[in-house]
């Protein structure tokens, strides 16, 4: 049973740095408040932090400054990967393991082979593809400190937001508050971490961080 | 993908107010001279070659095999466009209404190239083994093909082709210019609803066509899969093509803040998908053939796989489909003007070499022979095709104007 706890709280929270802040979250109006407060926040030098929005906001990777994903390097990998194994699997068959000849055909028809490699080189790409997405995300994560936040609820609705994250170098509590309100957001406030429960109340008390219903409680401070 | 939230002005897009200069050809653009060096280069080849050709008897199934080759390279392109036009309306493209005026373009020389194919038809005696009479007669095969392969009734196809690929590229293109008139979105609804039934006459035509003009070349033998491999090809050349006239038009001032590096990205996915395409098809034929290993069949490869035409066979499995597919996976190639006129340039070669590969084996068994006639041939058709293009290109807008899609292409953006 506590070995199951523990492979269930490693999927129900984020791999975080420790610290009992997990940052800050700034709430903006408009999708093009938060392109501009994007390049603020870049332009500022802030590196562990993130934008979520309700849907896809064209060229906010460049406003953030994100560099191109690995992922298709993976997906290369993967998909070479799967092409040798399809390649490899029918060679040592057909020359090692039950060398047959087919038709009065060489031991090694590689023309043959080529569908199987093919249809295997397609699919590692696409697993690789998939399942590389979900490690470089950390999903599947089915609990986030940010959603303590009630007002993060809206990420998937109407809300345009900016999390920047406690372990940044530059983070410092007033000052980064203070540069997401003059990028002109409506709201900021500090969020907990649920991923260091060392420095707050055991998590069997009623309103502790990340295990509580209540969202407001989990915030050690809000700013209107 | 119209976004209601995007923001008014990013870093790399050009303004979505359309700039009245770029939307048409400027009076003193060197673009507008393709007509006249287009028909310079198309009288010097094509005058050139008759001459050359026709000088000594010896010399005339040259003439008529390279010509073939020529005509058949700027004929691929202009059904490419043709296909593109066919398609983005069938789909409702929005991404690609920036770039169509130019496929609709390159479609407009179709009624041109029938041109080019009115004195092969007078070549054909030295072009079709089947178009001799007393060679039918000694060939079961060929005897039995008669009702098909005569020569009345292949003439009469090929008419029947370049009507079908002229009466679609007149009326689509007719419609579209229309609009730039009237603004009538009912215009967009007729071609969307015309397009799926002309998709259809043009898979038939050009596989009907393929299956005539390159296939009956060796009579007895037959592949199924011919008529999409050719497709393949053109559709593969067409997308070079259009690369490279936006990074041309680009390069030059024309279409600034309209056609944007993420056109060219999507322009350059179609290449990739069409070099990987044409791959599959190649193989598909290739290994049945190989598998089956019936005499009847394998002779095509048997001719191509001897002398100097086996590194022609490996040149295009290694330069048709290798290289430009390692070449063009990666997104940094895709939005690079330079690196995508580069493999563009290539695939154009590497089509060219392709047709030459499914002429010439007919006429020099014995390897490859480069002629003088093969480069004049060529220079002609291309002279021709710019010419017709560059025609086209100058009587209308560059864009299609009042496309009721045309604010969705200008702000496409790849995410």
């Amino acid at each position: 049973m506590g070995a199951l706890k523990g492979i269930l709280r490693g999927i129900m929270r984020p791999s975080l740095p420790p610290g009992e802040l997990f940052g800050a979250l700034a709430e903006f109006a408009t999708p093009a408040e938060l392109y501009h407060a994007c390049e603020g926040v870049r332009d500022a030098g802030y590196t562990r932090w993130d934008a979520h929005t309700p849907f896809p906001v064209h060229g906010l990777e460049r406003a953030m400054g994100l560099k191109a994903s690995r992922l298709p390097w993976v997906s290369l990998v993967t998909g070479l990967g799967g092409a040798a194994t399809g390649m490899g699997l029918q060679g040592w068959i057909s020359t090692i393991a039950y060398p047959l000849v087919i038709s009065g055909k060489p031991f090694f028809s590689w023309p043959a082979f080529i569908p199987v490699t093919f249809e295997l080189g397609v699919l590692g790409g696409a697993l690789g593809a998939v399942f590389g997405m979900f490690a470089f995300n950390q999903l599947p994560t089915l609990h986030h400190p940010l959603f303590a936040s009630a007002r993060f609820e809206r990420a998937s609705d109407d809300g345009f937001f900016i999390s920047i994250e406690s372990w940044d170098p530059l983070f410092d509590a007033d000052r980064t508050v203070d540069l997401l309100r003059r990028l002109g957001s409506t709201g900021v406030e500090l969020v907990a971490s649920s991923s260091k429960p060392a420095k707050l109340p055991p998590p069997s008390t009623p309103g502790a961080p990340g295990t509580s219903g209540t969202s407001g409680d989990a915030t050690t401070r809000a700013t209107p | 993908m119209s976004d209601p939230g995007h923001p008014s002005a990013p870093a790399s897009h050009g303004p979505a107010v359309l700039r009245g200069a770029s939307l048409w050809l400027p009076a003193e653009h060197s673009w507008r001279r393709l007509p006249a060096i287009g028909l310079v280069l198309a009288v010097v080849g094509l005058g050139g070659s008759l001459a050359l050709g026709l000088a000594s008897e010896a010399a005339r199934p040259q003439l008529w095999h390279s010509w073939l080759v020529g005509a058949l390279f700027a004929l691929s392109v202009a059904l490419g466009g043709l296909f593109f036009v066919l398609v983005q309306h069938a789909t409702q493209a929005g991404w690609s209404v920036v770039v169509r005026r130019i496929a609709e373009n390159a479609m407009a020389t179709l009624p041109f190239l029938a041109l080019l194919f009115v004195p092969l038809l007078f070549g054909m005696g030295d072009l079709f083994h089947w178009s001799h009479a007393e060679a039918v007669k000694l060939d079961p095969l060929l005897l039995h093909k008669q009702p098909y392969l005569n020569v009345k009734f292949f003439v009469l196809r090929t008419v029947a082709y370049f009507v079908i690929w002229s009466a679609l590229a007149l009326w689509f293109g007719r419609l579209s210019k229309l609009q730039d008139v009237t603004g009538d979105h009912e215009l967009t609804r007729r071609m969307r609803r015309a397009s799926p039934v002309a998709l259809l006459l043009f898979a038939l035509s050009v596989t009907f066509f393929a299956f005539d003009w390159l296939m009956s070349l060796s009579p007895d033998w037959y592949s199924t899969i011919f008529g999409l491999y050719f497709f393949a090809g053109s559709a593969m050349a067409f997308f070079a093509f259009l690369a490279l006239v936006v990074i041309a038009a680009r390069r030059t001032g024309l279409l600034a803040g309209v056609v944007s590096a993420e056109h060219q990205h999507d322009i350059a996915k179609l290449l990739f998908t069409f070099v990987a395409f044409w791959a599959y098809m190649a193989f598909s034929q290739y290994l049945l053939i190989w598998y089956a290993n019936l005499p009847e069949e394998t002779v095509f490869f048997a001719h191509r796989n001897v002398h100097s035409w086996s590194l022609a066979t490996a040149g295009l499995a290694l330069g048709h489909f290798v290289v430009p597919f390692f070449f063009l996976l990666p997104r940094t190639v895709k939005r690079s003007p330079t690196a995508l006129a580069v493999a563009a340039t290539w695939l154009l070669a590497m089509h060219l070499l392709d047709l030459y590969w499914l002429v010439m084996p007919n006429l020099h068994p014995a390897g490859m022979a480069p002629n003088l006639l093969d480069a004049t041939a060529l220079i002609g058709s291309c002279g021709l095709f710019m010419a017709a293009f560059g025609f086209a290109l100058k009587r209308q807008a560059l864009v299609p104007l009042r496309d009721p899609r045309l604010p969705e292409s200008l702000t496409f953006e790849n995410v």
